[in-house]
């Protein structure tokens, strides 16, 4: 255990980090600590993808980063991709693609779309697939998903300025 | 491509037929959907679970000193503090809460902590001592029907033998053909692991337990058993489910954190991690099955013979339903004169088993489809032509004597899978711009270990049935309530919501029946009578009945109130649109004004007609209804280093009436993805009783690069035994696509002249290449 305080700047501000324990997860501090629930934990091996953020731009696996190791960068949670009641393209698009389901892997895939889409305007159905490799629905079967993807990169692509989130 | 029906032309927005958006979807893209394991109490304290390291083994002593010493440690309690009921269980309550003397699998909890915080409550697991004196474990299935080895639990080592004798069990047929097949066992793998919170009532006699399950009432009861208290001392709230697929139908921690809860008089919460998940849930049995078919010179059926066994785990679950299931579905989706099945669900120390989607008929579909491409082989037909020659169709007669009436377009969903495109894609997938090869389309994919040269294709075909709803003289029904004020319709249901989306479709049902816009759902919780499990492909059928027959009620008491303010007889009325109208006059009310002022409110359970149990003979008509459905897969294989790709999986399924089609694409999506990974990767493996692979690194499931695209066809003749038409269509697309993708396989390694027998799922690299 330790007492030493840190702080942790989540999706603009600053958020002091007591109790954490040496070596805590960021995907721990973030829900238990600062108490953003919104990324969740699925497997805490890196291997679904549930618990992803951005951390200084690229995304990563939270339940894989030690909290106190992300002091002095941007994290990028779901809680600050659009305010509550206003969602981002990308997340509209899960609603009304049908690739929502229990939704627990929609969080962290919600920030991994954002993420492929910010790199690549018009990915490719392999590049898609690939990208989003790291990140396990057990529900979906993907097809949905894939669905929802596309349609946003087609609109983005149409619009320039059409709803786009700040997850970039 | 996926084919969804255009919404037909008479349907309002958001009405049966339409696909309007989940009610929670916006709170689960941004992350503000409370799953139960968000869930959070001011004060509450962490309970954690001490698990046997042993298959089986004696408790000769369990020292809690160490632990109760800890700073921080609020509760150390252990089969001696469980004030009620030692046991519980599904059908047989035979499973302890804490292992009163021996431990019988791995994983069986011993003891439960409490602490300040999950760290705390770890260390006191640690802390505790256990002295046991190891005992052979008893892991073969056939020991245990044998009967050779001592009982292992005081209900013995048997769980369940059942015999189905039918027609002619000696006819033999011209072309007969044999094997025997293994399944492994499957996890359900939701994402969102088990978790819950406990409130205890001031005084602590009763309490609140905020859980994601499948089945509230049925919690409720077992929960309050093992509590000492009456069912209504137990009050149940639905946490958010991340996923279910059978896994939550059992306790795993509601009766431990009550415990805690009530011992302390502090909201206590439990949360499992991955590897505790994989040890604290019911598994997909592992089973083996051996069958002859005896067929005449074209292939048509005279004779199934089959011996099941299930591996059931160290106690009995729904052990005994999955073996019914199972063996009475041991035909196949095909009519035969004659047939004689016995099964087995035996008692071991490997993990328990239960229910998981297709429960029971999804090991006697790869079994059986096995067999039906082995008959085609030896008849000269094939695949789907042999299965067309024995497509069963409404009336015909399953094994048990039981007529199977409901709409039984057998036949439709072959064809209708055989009419979508096979993949353009050439062999190995499309070259990239460049003209050189694009790993990712070869099997092995990111590996790129494949040489594109060596790669050959197949298809392969798997045809199913699955009985809907509870069987065997339960008394399956549910609950709903609709209350209409002021054109608003409130929705009450106990119906466990796990992402399948029964609250939309509840709402549409709503909207269509009484003509409203506003829909309201009241929380899912146990104040009201039970919904029945989120299980069996049951809740669109059942819970839709139930909230469609409450809609019903409420009209009629809308049309009465209508008909009294206007001199109106109420039968007259009818809704068109948002609008009441009179089918005889000039009369038109927007529903909102004629219920203003009134309050209409119904509550209905929907029972469906009462089943029979199986007699000795397994005669009987145990089952509710049935639906089909078929698969087409194609995959790329690579025959050196046995390396599958799934390139395409074409299907048709028997729906009824889809309500909500978007969602019935998604549940079809969704379940061949579990059936894939059946089929060629998802297995828990224990060695002598101890698993091996509890975690998602060494638990291999399918990712987008594994899942293929889906062509899908929705075979819509609504059933006139449901409610709305619609069938139930969660479990069926889990059940032929595994031995769809299998077939494939080895129709690829034919052409590559190897003939693998592949008798066994998941097919491991090995059963290819060596
Ligand atoms: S929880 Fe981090 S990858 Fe699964
Ligand atoms: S929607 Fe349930 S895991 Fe993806």
């Amino acid at each position: 255990m330790s007492n030493e305080l840190f702080t942790l700047r989540v999706n603009g501000s600053d958020h002091d980090v007591a109790d954490s324990w040496l070596g805590e997860s960021l995907l721990d501090v973030l829900r238990d600590r600062i108490g953003l629930m919104g990324s969740k934990g699925a497997c805490t091996q890196g291997e679904c993808g549930s618990c992803s953020v951005l951390v200084d731009g690229v995304l990563v696996c939270s339940c894989l980063v030690m909290g106190a190791s992300a002091v002095d960068q941007e994290i990028v949670t779901i809680e600050g991709v659009a305010p509550v009641g206003t969602p981002s393209d990308v997340q509209q698009a899960f609603v009304d693609a049908g690739a929502v389901q229990c939704g627990f892997c929609t969080p962290g895939l919600v920030m991994a779309v954002h993420d492929l889409l910010e790199r690549t305007g018009s990915p490719t159905d392999t590049e898609i697939r690939e990208e989003l490799a790291g990140n396990v629905c057990r529900c979906t079967g993907y097809g949905r998903i894939i669905d929802a993807v596309q349609q946003v990169a087609v609109r983005r692509s149409s619009d320039h300025d059409g709803g786009r989130g700040d997850a970039s | 491509m996926t084919v969804i029906e255009e919404p037909r032309t008479t349907i309002r927005s958001g009405t049966i037929g339409d696909s309007p958006v989940r009610p929670d979807g916006v709170a689960k893209v941004q992350g503000t959907y409370a799953f139960s394991s968000d869930l959070h109490a001011d004060g509450c304290l962490f309970g954690a679970t001490l698990r046997s390291p042993h298959p089986h083994a004696r408790i000769v002593a369990i020292d809690l000193s160490a632990a109760w010493k800890l700073n921080g440690v609020e509760a150390v309690i252990t089969a001696e503090d469980v004030p009620g009921q030692l046991t519980y269980g599904l059908i047989a309550q035979d499973q302890p809460v804490f292992a009163v003397d021996v431990v019988r699998y791995v994983g069986e909890p011993i003891a439960a902590v409490a602490a300040i915080d999950p760290e705390t409550a770890r260390r006191a697991l640690d802390a505790i001592e256990v002295t046991y004196e190891v005992l052979t474990p008893l892991l073969d299935p056939e020991a245990a029907i044998a009967g050779g080895h001592d009982p292992i639990h005081p209900d013995g080592n048997l769980i369940r033998h059942q015999h189905i004798v039918h027609g002619d069990p000696s006819a033999t047929g011209a072309v007969v053909v044999e094997g025997t097949y293994e399944i492994g066992m499957q996890d359900q793998a939701f994402l969102g692991l088990e978790a819950a919170i406990a409130y205890p009532d001031p005084g602590a006699d009763g309490v609140e337990l905020h859980v994601a399950t499948q089945w509230l009432h049925e919690d409720q009861k077992q929960i309050a058993a093992c509590l000492g208290f009456a069912d209504e001392k137990v009050r149940m709230v639905l946490g958010g489910v991340g996923g279910a697929f059978g896994a939550r139908e059992d306790i795993s921690l509601q009766v431990h954190t009550c415990l805690l809860a009530l011992r302390l008089a502090r909201p206590v919460r439990m949360a499992y991690s991955r590897a505790e998940s994989f040890l604290g849930h019911v598994h997909r049995h592992p089973a083996t099955i051996w069958m002859r078919h005896h067929a005449d010179a074209d292939g048509r059926l005279v004779n199934v013979e089959a011996r099941f066994v299930f591996d059931g785990g160290a106690y009995a679950s729904t052990s005994s339903a999955v073996l019914v299931n199972g063996i009475t579905m041991a035909q196949g989706p095909y009519a035969c004169p004659n047939g004689m099945v016995d099964g087995y669900a035996a008692r071991t120390n490997h993990l328990p088993c239960g229910a998981m989607r297709g429960f029971g008929a999804v090991q006697a579909c790869f079994a059986y489809e096995s067999q039906m491409d082995k008959l085609a082989a030896a008849c000269g037909v094939e695949p789907a032509e042999i299965r067309l020659r024995n497509a069963m169709k409404t009336g015909d007669t399953l094994f048990t004597g039981q007529p199977v009436l409901n709409v039984a377009p057998v036949e439709d969903c072959i064809r209708e899978t055989m009419a979508l495109p096979l993949p353009d894609e050439p062999v190995g997938g499309t070259p990239l711009s460049d003209g050189s090869q694009d790993a990712m389309k070869l099997p092995g994919g990111a590996g790129r270990t494949a040489d594109a040269g060596d790669i050959v294709r197949g298809i392969g075909w798997g045809v199913s049935i699955k009985n809907l709803m509870y069987s065997e003289n339960f008394d399956d029904y549910s609950t709903a309530r609709c209350r209409l004020a002021d054109g608003v319709a409130t929705l009450k249901f106990a119906t466990a919501e796990v992402g399948q989306g029964f609250i939309t479709i509840a709402a549409q049902i709503a909207r269509s029946i009484l003509g409203v816009d506003e829909v309201e759902l009241d929380q899912i919780d146990t104040h009201i009578g039970s919904a029945g499990s989120t299980s069996a492909s049951r809740q669109t059928w059942m819970s839709g009945g139930a909230v469609d027959a409450a809609c019903r009620a409420a009209r009629e008491r809308l049309f009465e109130a209508v008909g009294t303010a206007h001199g109106i007889e109420p039968i007259r009325l009818m809704i068109e649109g948002t609008d009441v109208i009179d089918t005889a006059g000039d009369l038109r009310i927007p529903v909102v004004e004629a219920s203003s002022g009134l309050t209409i409110d119904e509550t209905i359970e929907y029972h469906h007609p009462p089943t029979e149990d199986l007699d000795e003979n397994g005669q009987g008509n145990c089952h509710t209804a049935f639906a089909f459905v078929a698969h087409r897969a194609v995959v790329d294989v690579d025959p050196e280093l046995g390396l599958v790709k799934v390139v395409q999986i074409a299907t048709a399924q028997d729906v009824g009436n889809a309500l909500n089609p978007l969602s019935v694409v998604g549940q079809i999506e969704g379940g061949i993805a579990q059936g894939l990974g059946l089929a060629v990767m998802e297995e828990i493996i224990q060695i002598d009783g101890v698993i091996r692979n509890g975690n998602f690194t060494d638990y291999l499931l399918p990712t987008f690069l594994d899942m293929p695209p889906v062509l899908a066809t929705l075979i819509e003749q609504p059933d006139p035994h449901a409610p709305l038409g619609a069938k139930g269509v969660g479990e069926p697309p889990c059940i032929s696509s595994t031995p769809a993708v299998v077939a494939a396989i080895r129709d690829a390694l034919r052409q590559a002249g190897i003939d693998a027998p592949l008798d066994r799922v998941p097919v491991r690299p090995a059963d290819i290449c060596l």
